[in-house]
């Protein structure tokens, strides 16, 4: 049983990364008022940008900058789609995705080639902060990342919430006509805001290339972005509601990965079905007072 | 101006880009050589090439082409919403191969149309289904018979008594692996308990792994990875694996025991036969993927050999004889295996 609840937990944890930093990403786009529904393709570049680097330099820390830089550029791109041209986000979204899937791919082939077996690099090594401590030793050996992305929920909580930048975030995302009459420049923000995105969704991704894999494969990402894109509404938009829908999610995974060991004679497809069960009742619970930004999907043209 | 021009122009250099990435990726030229007509192939695959299953198909191809025997194009990437059908027509319309190669999953009922209104040229697909009257052959991974002895090494190997299996989906190609594999680790130890996770999906490595790891936090010390990802775990936490499909020793070089190999030289060999000898018919190519004539195959054990205990490996090697030979016959169990066996 204890050995059950430590895995568990650590698990969760583990699981819980990626998801963490792809809503916190998907958090400052929506605030600004962009759906960036290019989450998906943003994570698989930085999966893909980030082994690349880290393979090709033997720097793992130098291609995880290489990932955040990417998609930060993939912030650019949507901006410059939703933004400046105020083309339709959904598109837009999507597109962005279908393009970093592809280009990715290509990419690894110019690169790697096309080897029979993914080529794979020495992983971030897990820290162990409490040693070999029993319970809290194995609980918390996580990769540095994983500490980054819980460290990220309060910072993003304290940038959207008690800054001055997030403050202007959260106006051009909810009345951009007053922001821009108040002198606030609604283009630049909402850039900034998607870069920040951007940047954040790639990390997501280059925590699984980096850190739990070592590898990049075609399917790396495996649907985590949509996962976000649900994850983002439960929070309601809030950083701290991000990291509660992270762990919900993450838990009921790890746990359905625990119980189809144990041997209950259920059908395994029940179990695969919990995590999405589980999310879709929390998002009912939560969805009945959710709130999201009022402009959110709008383009903001200048008179 | 320039802002007006600015506009469309980057949503066209956009677009284009957006195109280019979802096309189909150049298909390599067909080499300019004099001499006989060589057989040309066509390979038709519905995911890209990484991706395991259709790479076993498409490297044996490559390997004809670099041996001089055969001109090869192939699209990959065709998915399963319909285009496979449109594909197969343009290039059996335009480029008139002898021979088209591919997987019908998802797309059987597609290529089968396709093949009815081209009876002159050859069809053969990886496919669930049976042969179709009069062109259409099919083959499948049968490696459940290396499978069965990575058991014979997993049932010997863990102390334990706890393996884990990681599967994709309990489909039949799944299923007879997996099951074959439970039947080898009972065969050598009928105390060991195999449990097996499926991960629905055929390719989501970090779930895998995580799965890998539920399985090692349940006790099991052996790991078998029908799907990526295992092999990470069991590196992660110094556990003897093995690996599916492909030689997959290079991801963990000193824990990698052995893999259950699929080799299709064998199929691609006899096809490229039958059509060059006009006497190409539909029918099951099943054989070409077993043991008996060189489709499956333990991987070799890289080192990792002098580390096993030699009475295992006498008595792995001894039953992968008489498999070759055909006086042992792995059963083939197409059923959804429990959760713990």
């Amino acid at each position: 049983m204890e050995t059950f609840l430590i895995g568990l937990i650590a698990a969760t944890l583990r699981v819980a990364t990626p998801l963490i930093f792809g809503t916190l990403g998907e958090l400052f786009s929506e605030r600004a008022g962009v759906l960036n529904l290019g989450i998906e393709g943003t994570m698989f570049l930085g999966a893909f940008v980030g082994f690349s680097v880290a393979s090709l330099s033997g720097s793992l820390w130098l291609g995880f900058f290489a990932a955040v830089l990417a998609g930060m550029l993939s912030g650019v791109l949507m901006s410059l789609l939703t933004v400046r041209l105020g083309v339709n986000q959904h598109v837009s979204g999507l597109g962005i995705t279908l393009l970093w899937t592809g280009i990715s791919l290509f990419g690894f082939r110019l690169i790697f080639g096309e080897p029979s077996i993914p080529p794979s690099i020495d992983p971030f090594k897990a820290l162990t902060p409490f040693g070999q401590t029993p319970v809290l030793g194995p609980i918390f050996e996580q990769h540095i990342l994983t500490y980054v992305s819980l460290l990220l929920i309060p910072l993003v909580w304290w940038v959207i919430r008690r800054t001055r930048f997030g403050l202007d975030i959260r106006a051009v995302g909810e009345n951009p006509e007053a922001a821009d009459a108040a002198g606030l420049d609604v283009y630049r923000i909402r850039t900034l805001a998607l870069m920040i995105g951007g940047g954040l969704m790639a990390a997501g991704g280059a925590f699984l290339s980096l850190a739990q894999l070592g590898a990049f494969t075609y399917g790396i990402i495996a649907g985590r972005g949509w996962v976000c894109i649900a994850l983002i509404i439960f929070a309601n938009w809030e950083a701290a509601g991000v990291l509660w829908g992270a762990l919900i999610f993450g838990g009921v995974a790890s746990l359905q990965l625990r119980l189809q060991t144990m041997g209950f004679k259920l059908p395994y497809e029940l179990f695969l079905a919990l995590p999405y069960l589980v999310t879709i009742l929390a998002l009912m619970i939560a969805g009945r007072n959710v709130s999201a930004p009022a402009s959110l999907l709008k383009a903001y043209r200048r008179e | 101006m320039l802002k007006k021009l600015f506009a469309p122009l980057a949503i066209l250099v956009v677009l284009s880009l957006i195109f280019t990435a979802c096309a189909p990726a150049a298909t390599p030229t067909p080499t300019q050589e004099s001499g006989p007509k060589k057989l040309k192939v066509f390979g038709a695959f519905a995911t890209p090439i990484e991706e395991p299953w259709d790479g076993v198909i498409h490297q044996a191809l490559l390997k004809a082409k670099d041996a001089g025997k055969i001109e090869y194009n192939y699209t990959e990437n065709i998915g399963y919403s319909g285009d496979m059908e449109r594909v197969l027509r343009e290039v059996a319309e335009q480029q008139k191969p002898d021979l088209i190669m591919g997987d019908a999953f998802g797309n059987e009922e597609a290529v089968r149309r396709v093949a009815a209104d081209f009876p002159q040229i050859a069809f053969a697909f990886g496919s669930g289904f049976g042969p179709t009257e009069p062109n259409v052959a099919v083959f499948d991974n049968w490696i459940h018979e290396p499978a069965y002895l990575l058991g014979m090494l997993a049932g010997g190997l863990t102390k334990s008594n706890k393996i884990g299996v990681v599967g994709g989906y309990p489909v039949p190609e799944v299923n007879r692996i997996v099951n074959a594999f439970i039947q080898g680790a009972k065969f050598v130890n009928p105390d060991a308990q195999v449990m097996v996770t499926f991960i629905n999906s055929w390719f989501d490595p970090a779930q895998a792994k995580e799965a890998a790891l539920a399985q090692i936090d349940g006790g099991a010390d052996v790991l078998f990875a029908e799907r990526f990802g295992v092999i990470e775990a069991a590196a992660e936490k110094g556990l003897w694996t093995f690996g599916n499909m492909s030689d997959q020793n290079s991801l963990a070089p000193d824990l990698v025991v052995s893999s259950a190999v699929w080799n299709m030289d064998p199929t691609v060999e006899y096809l490229i036969k039958q059509v060059e000898a006009g006497t190409f018919t539909a029918q099951d190519l099943k054989d070409f993927s077993m043991m008996g004539k060189g489709g499956a195959s333990l991987a070799p054990f890289h080192g990792t050999e002098s580390k096993l205990p030699a009475d295992l490996v006498a008595k792995v090697n001894a039953r992968m004889i008489e498999i070759k030979k055909g006086v042992f016959r792995v059963d083939i169990d197409e059923a959804a295996p429990q959760a713990v066996n």
